[in-house]
């Protein structure tokens, strides 16, 4: 018997696994490959479409108010503190835990920074280097129990929840603590351009927001490069140069929106680094990589030698600091840290991270994702709030949203899934 | 008007892509203690489960004839209607409930007003515990009481069933040597009251001792049934394995070099039961270029040994010393192992190997992300030029590497975490059951890896529960039986019958 060659095996259909990738969209059909593409692309991305359905709606309802400038500077200002928590949340969900605390501690946090700005008069820069340590440490202890010890996420930070908030109080001493210094504050509400000085139309917003249109196509094009260089399948040119365009549109209105009120909110700067490092991490690096392996699948993952409980632990110490930032902004909006600050805050960082597509068994998220579904929340709660609509029926249309968002994600994957 | 309780005619059972069962005959006589004889996987337990309901009547062809009355099971239920109970190799106990409750599990003993009367539950379970000789108290929980006395509950749950058939999977394999007996003179009692035993096993003492006649299945064909005066040892080694090895495994001629991985006394105790020895002073060596088999029954501790040896995935108190190339190394974590060139691919796929919501090309990578790290960050582009190498190399049938792994069939999914292990380049690859699950031809597939990877110079650890198998890809063979090596063959004088005699050797007492 001759020994088969190694590269071919006799049993198996040998020209099949060439001809797949080939033929799945024949080539002498453009406009149906397009429309495969868009498709494609919708489900993908059907959390955007949301998006842009919700903002659509609620500029109907409201008559175009929520497009003005000054409210879409105040969308991004009031919800930053939750898209920061949005995410460390995913990352989180995604390695298959939860955190409960993150409301308590942001207003442990807050409290702590108050303490240090204002009543022992620390330099703004100081305390906020302080706060943030103070949420790490919380993410260490937190990380300890779960990573070390092995108590579920939920059980600890159920605890935190209370601890945090428990000793919130205790440093606040049933008071509440204010005015804080100008720099501390404009974490919270400063712009850019009360450096420069103020303009009609502020030139350097346009100018940042031209250069993000620049650096996004050059990043997109030099990714279809490299796909193409190493031989993987491109969208074809026309829908790519669309997207680009749309994208672009988008971009250039919301600069403009921005420059025409009071420029760029600093908490959108701090935003703005945050996705992108974030992303980076999440995509790039291996411990982002680490984190979805182990989501996915806890035994295969450590049987692949990733250290799983080192990455669960920076996971939680990620977490506490984000969450400390998210208080640092939340007071420094309200120039006040009070005993009520994050109350509810997990709930809508987590509601984000879901409605954003994340799996709630993990190893399925994004942080774009999760920011998107943050921002669809704060444009519910922006445009029923200009709508006049109470706190009861947002409360009780926001969890609708959640649950239908979910329910829909589910039954999608379902379809794809086939079985 | 027979003599026969049972009666199973032409059964056959398939599994896509898979016959389990081809045409079984079973006749079992009333009162008798019928043993079922066959290698792992050769349809005994699937047989079972035709038996008792939890394959139901529609999903096979032939049929059971009880009592002289055609049967046609829905589900377990039924058949417990109908008094036949099994007792699964995995006992169906809740550890947190009571024997008492146990037993009287979805049978509840119930008072006025539909209530549970619990001194009736415990009074009632207290008698049963005295018919198979288990002295405790019946609120005495489950997770108190040792596997031997959780098998006798069982027991009483079925005989709380007025059960007249009885069916025990693999009763003594995870017993020690006193409840085994325990348990076979309970059987030998059992019979004295009328009731019909059926019992799967794999130990021939044990046969021999209870079984009044043998049923040998093979490749899921009944081969013969053997009366208690013909049976011997002999003969039913010869029934199980009787098949010709013809051309299911690719040639392959060795090329062997120095010595890649020594193992010396290699030790390891169960993870939570701390004085039950699993896997028994193991030596063995890999050199390079060699594929080395480890054949052993179920819980003789192959994947104990192996998971125990990588990184320290299973046991506790693991003592033992290994070297690698001469030289001693620790594999205290996965992450050691592997950077020490050990690579393990595990037995259970889904479970354990692959990330199933994640793409080929991300699965390949896991355990190598650091091969493709550039300036801190993972080169994608590369590891999308890897992945499609190895979709190619390995014969992965998929468009293309963004499939998630969990739409490939089962022999795709064996490719990938190859695939895997692969890419990290280790030394020694130790290979749990790497066809399990398989279809023939991606089968013919993976042993022509397995090939092309000692060709290459690695050293190959196979574990198989198929003899065959592994008698036909292996250049040496362990055997492996209550965690001890009990015998090392060159594969010239690895006879299936020699292999069988090593793989059911008992411990000397």
């Amino acid at each position: 018997m001759s020994n088969p060659t190694p590269t071919q095996t006799p049993t198996g259909p040998t020209g099949e696994s060439n001809a797949v990738g080939g033929n799945i969209n024949p080539s002498d059909n453009r406009f149906t490959q397009w429309l495969s593409h868009i498709l494609a692309d919708l489900g993908k991305n059907g959390i955007f479409i949301a998006l842009i359905a919700v903002v659509v709606l609620f500029a109907i309802l409201t008559d175009g108010i929520l497009l003005r400038p000054q409210n879409i500077s105040n969308l991004i200002v009031q919800n930053g503190y939750i898209l920061v928590l949005a995410i460390g949340m995913v990352m989180v969900i995604i390695a298959g835990h939860i955190d409960l605390s993150v409301g308590s501690v942001a207003a442990f946090v807050g409290a702590c920074s108050g303490v240090f700005a204002v009543q022992w008069g620390l330099p703004w820069w100081l305390s906020v280097i302080l706060s943030l340590a103070i949420g790490a440490l919380v993410g260490v202890w937190q990380g300890f129990w779960i990573a070390y010890v092995g108590i579920p996420a939920f059980i600890v930070t159920l605890a935190g929840m209370l601890i945090f908030r428990g000793l919130a109080l205790v440093v606040l001493g049933n008071a509440n603590i204010g005015s804080f210094p100008a720099e501390y504050r404009a974490l919270g509400n400063g712009f850019l351009t009360d450096l420069f000085g103020e303009f009609e139309i502020d030139p350097l917003t346009l100018g940042v927001g031209a250069i993000a249109i620049i650096a996004l196509i050059v990043q997109q094009v030099r990714t279809r490069r490299g796909r193409q260089k190493y031989g993987q399948e491109v969208e074809p040119m026309a829908w790519f140069i669309t997207k680009l365009v749309l994208v672009s549109a988008a971009i250039g209105f919301f600069a403009y929106s921005l420059a025409s009120y009071k420029g760029i909110p600093v908490t959108l700067i701090i935003l703005a680094v945050l996705i992108l490092v974030y992303g980076i991490v999440m995509n790039r690096t291996v411990f982002g990589r680490h984190i979805y392996a182990i989501g996915g699948n806890r035994h295969a993952a450590e049987l692949s030698g990733i250290k799983t409980r080192r990455v669960d632990f920076w996971l939680f110490v990620n977490m506490g600091t984000l969450a400390a930032l998210a208080g640092l902004i939340f007071t420094a909006r309200l120039n006040l840290a009070g005993p009520k600050a994050g109350d509810g805050f997990e709930l809508e960082a987590i509601s984000a991270a879901f409605i954003g597509g994340a799996a709630v068994q993990g190893g399925v998220g994004t942080i774009g994702g999760a920011i998107i579904g943050g921002l669809i929340i704060g444009v519910l709660n922006n445009g029923m709030s200009i709508m006049g609509i109470g706190i009861e029926w947002q409360q009780a249309v926001k969890g609708l949203v959640l649950l239908l968002a979910v329910a829909f994600d589910v039954y999608n994957k379902r379809r794809a899934g086939g079985q | 008007m027979t003599t026969d309780i049972l009666e199973m005619r032409g059964i056959t059972k398939t599994f896509p892509g898979v016959k389990a069962l081809a045409n079984v005959n079973l006749s079992v006589a009333r009162g008798e203690v019928h043993a079922i004889c066959g290698e792992n996987g050769a349809g005994k337990s699937t047989l079972m489960k035709v038996l008792s309901g939890v394959y139901p009547h529609g999903t096979y062809d032939g049929d059971i004839v009880f009592e002289n009355e055609t049967v046609e099971f829905r589900d377990l239920t039924d058949s417990e209607a109908k008094g036949i109970v099994i007792i699964h190799q995995e006992l169906a106990l809740s550890p947190y409930l009571s024997i008492a409750e146990n037993i009287f599990l979805n049978n509840e003993q119930k008072g006025r007003g539909g209530l549970i009367d619990w001194n009736k539950t415990n009074f009632e379970a207290s008698k049963l515990l005295a018919r198979v000789g288990l002295r405790e108290n019946p609120t005495t929980k489950i997770m108190d009481i040792g596997v031997g006395k959780q098998q006798l509950v069982e027991i009483a749950k079925a005989l709380s069933k007025e059960v007249k058939l009885l069916i025990l999977d693999e009763p003594t394999a995870a017993l020690n040597d006193e409840d085994s007996d325990h348990l076979l003179d309970l059987i030998l009692h059992l019979k004295g009251q009328g009731i019909t035993s059926i019992i799967i096993s794999h130990k021939l003492n044990e046969i021999k001792k209870v079984a009044d006649s043998v049923t040998v299945i093979r490749d899921g064909k009944t081969i013969e049934t053997i009366a208690k005066n013909d049976v011997t040892e002999d003969r039913i080694i010869k029934d199980m394995v009787g098949r010709d090895l013809e051309h299911r495994y690719p040639d392959h001629t060795p090329h062997i070099g120095e010595e890649l991985l020594r193992v010396e006394d290699w030790s390891a105790h169960h993870p939570q039961d701390t004085s039950r020895v699993m896997v028994d002073k193991v030596n063995l060596n890999v050199r390079a270029g060699e594929i080395v088999g480890i054949a052993g029954l179920m819980g003789a501790g192959r994947t104990e040994f192996a998971m125990s040896l990588f990184g320290q995935s299973y046991g506790s108190k693991i003592s033992g010393r290994v070297f690698l190339r001469g030289k001693e190394i620790k594999t205290r974590t996965v992450a050691e192992a592997i950077e020490h060139g050990i690579a393990y691919a595990t037995e259970d796929r889904k479970t354990y190997g692959l990330n199933l919501i994640e793409d080929i090309k991300r699965n390949i990578s896991m355990a190598s992300l650091k091969k493709l790290e550039k300036f801190g960050l993972v080169h994608d582009n590369e590891e999308y030029r890897v992945a499609n190498e190895y979709r190619t190399s390995m014969n992965i049938k998929a468009p293309n590497v963004l499939v998630k792994t969990g739409k490939l069939s089962g022999g795709n999914q064996q490719k990938v975490v190859l695939s895997k292990w692969i890419y990290a380049d280790p030394d020694v690859l130790i290979l749990d059951e790497p066809t399990r699950g398989i279809d023939v031809g991606a089968k013919y597939e993976i042993y022509s890896i397995i090939n092309r990877l000692a060709a290459a110079g690695k050293g190959i650890i196979v574990i198989s529960s198929e003899l065959p198998e592994l008698l036909g890809i292996s250049d040496r063979v362990y055997a492996l039986s209550e965690g001890r090596i009990t015998g090392e063959l060159p594969i010239a004088d690895a006879t299936p019958e020699a292999m069988l005699k090593l793989m059911t050797m008992e411990k000397p007492r």
